[in-house]
């Protein structure tokens, strides 16, 4: 058969492994991107909104972490966390914490890096306008909360995206375990390896579809903070 | 979009991927979770998908297979990020245990490893009186043999054969792979060369290759595995009770029958010491 259709034959029959691998996906990315979300807001705002010395750097330094390969991470992560690393005792390493915790890491830098540009794109009259009115600090940190929900609601859905598609951390910390770590990247590495390729490409479709998904949120979301 | 779509789409987000991995199956043993490292041989033949369910339906343990070569499963165990491995490369197994990083290790099973290569054997290692005199034929012809490089069993069998055969291999016709041996037996069949691949792997993916076995049968490819428990005095962390288990149900009949009764299209991949 055409491995094409095969690969549609899979996904319309609801193949139990194949849904619960893409099941395993939504299941890491959702606990990253939601442990990235408040460290991420946090900095962002911190970056965006107040002005202390190395502002520029820190700034610079976030937006270059953005590019970090998944390998460094995975590679950093696993030192730490196998029995014999510092966080051994945890015994994170091969198993779901192992994965959320180097995905966290991929996903933060990113969520911090577009709350910071999305917040400065704002007007800064907006702020002079709130002191002019005399708003407090906590009053202005509210309604910079208030504004930034459409950019947070942007860099959360790139941020699960990203963590979404990524092969190395989930294959160096997860150990692609069946029906425990196994993602849908990390079969479409395995399956393709072996040169099964229905499986592959039919979670490569999955993934499509994702990622579709999260653009066309994201561009909704942009649409509407103009 | 209005906010509200929004909101929905990111709540039915979270709920997908709060709704996934729910299940988890009543456990009976204290530590359920066995980390098994084991080369790629074992787990992508599908020889443990086979074999591993039948254990674990009778204990209660459920066994995390973690697939890699020999040498990086017997650094994990040696790290204690694993619990037990199943290997396949004598000398490093008894080093390990040597070195007090394994305990309890047992022969498990065998096959043998084949050297592969075009239909055509360009290099004529089919008429080879010995394993070492066919790799010294595929490197004074310089015909492209495609390695593992990646410290797996396969790789340590290839390596020695070398060494027997009194060569250091180099050249652009040895091409270093660093892959898995499916990937590697693809490869060689894309170029096409020549490579060793133990015949397990080889069954399961010779029907989407034209390549086909040009030397077998030599006693010096004789392809044996074992399997040890990770150290629990080295490493207290380590699922040892589930370790035991584990090894004893394989050396137990009905182990050693189930791997005996593992077929691919009809043959028996692995054999044990009856």
């Amino acid at each position: 058969m055409n491995p094409f259709l095969g690969a549609l034959e899979l996904i319309v029959s609801g193949d139990r492994e194949v849904f619960l691998i893409a099941g395993t996906t939504l299941h890491f990315s959702f606990w990253s991107t939601a442990f990235s979300t408040l460290p991420g807001l946090a900095l962002g705002i911190l970056l965006a909104n107040y002005r202390f010395p190395g502002r520029r750097a820190v700034a610079a330094v976030v937006s270059s972490l953005t590019a970090l390969p998944t390998v460094v991470i995975g590679l950093f992560v696993y030192s730490f966390i196998s029995r014999s690393g510092p966080l051994g005792s945890l015994g994170w390493l091969f198993a779901p914490p192992g994965v959320v915790l180097g995905q966290t890491l991929l996903a933060l830098p990113i969520v911090v890096s577009l709350v910071y540009t999305g917040l400065s794109k704002l007007d800064a009259r907006f702020t002079e306008t709130l002191v002019t009115l005399g708003a407090g600090r906590l009053r202005r940190l509210a309604s910079t909360l208030f504004e930034a929900k459409y950019v947070l609601a942007s860099a959360l859905l790139n941020a699960f995206g990203r963590v979404t598609g990524e092969v190395g951390v989930s294959m160096m910390l997860g150990g692609n375990i069946r029906w425990y770590t196994r993602t849908m990247t990390t079969t479409i590495a395995l399956d393709t390896s072996k040169g099964e390729f229905e499986r592959a490409l039919s979670l490569g479709i999955l993934l499509l579809a994702i990622a579709l998904a999260i653009n066309a949120l994201v561009h909704a979301a942009v649409k509407h903070e103009e | 979009m209005n906010r509200k779509a929004l909101v929905l789409a990111l709540a039915a987000l979270c709920a997908a991927s709060a709704f996934a991995m729910g299940g988890k199956e009543a456990a009976a043993p204290a530590n359920p979770r066995i980390k098994l490292a084991t080369t790629t041989s074992t787990e992508n033949s599908g020889l443990l998908g086979y074999i591993l369910p039948i254990f674990e339906a009778k204990t209660g343990y459920k066994v995390d297979v973690v697939a890699v070569g020999t040498g990086a499963a017997l650094k994990l165990g040696e790290n204690g990020d694993a619990d037990v491995v199943l290997v396949h490369a004598r000398a490093q197994e008894d080093a390990f245990v040597a070195a007090g990083h394994g305990v309890d290790r047992r022969d498990v099973m065998y096959n043998d490893f084949i050297i592969l290569g075009p239909a055509s054997d360009p290099a004529g290692i089919g008429s080879a009186k010995s394993s070492t005199e066919a790799f010294s034929r595929i490197a004074s012809a310089g015909a492209t043999f495609v390695s593992r490089g990646d410290k797996s069993g396969t790789h340590v069998k290839e390596l020695d054969i070398w060494k027997a055969a009194g060569i250091a291999p180099a050249g652009t016709w040895y091409k270093e792979a660093g892959q898995g041996m499916e990937q590697v037996i693809l490869m060689a069949n894309g170029m096409p060369g020549y490579t060793l691949a133990d015949r397990g792997t080889w069954l399961a993916v010779k029907d989407k290759t034209s390549l086909k076995i040009c030397y077998q049968g030599d006693k010096g490819l004789f392809n044996p595995y074992g399997i040890i428990a990770v150290n629990p005095a080295k490493w207290p962390s380590a699922n040892n009770e589930g370790a035991k288990a584990l090894i004893a149900w394989i050396m137990s009949k009905e182990g050693l029958k189930a791997i005996e009764s593992f077929k691919l299209n009809g043959e028996q991949l692995f054999f044990t010491y009856k």
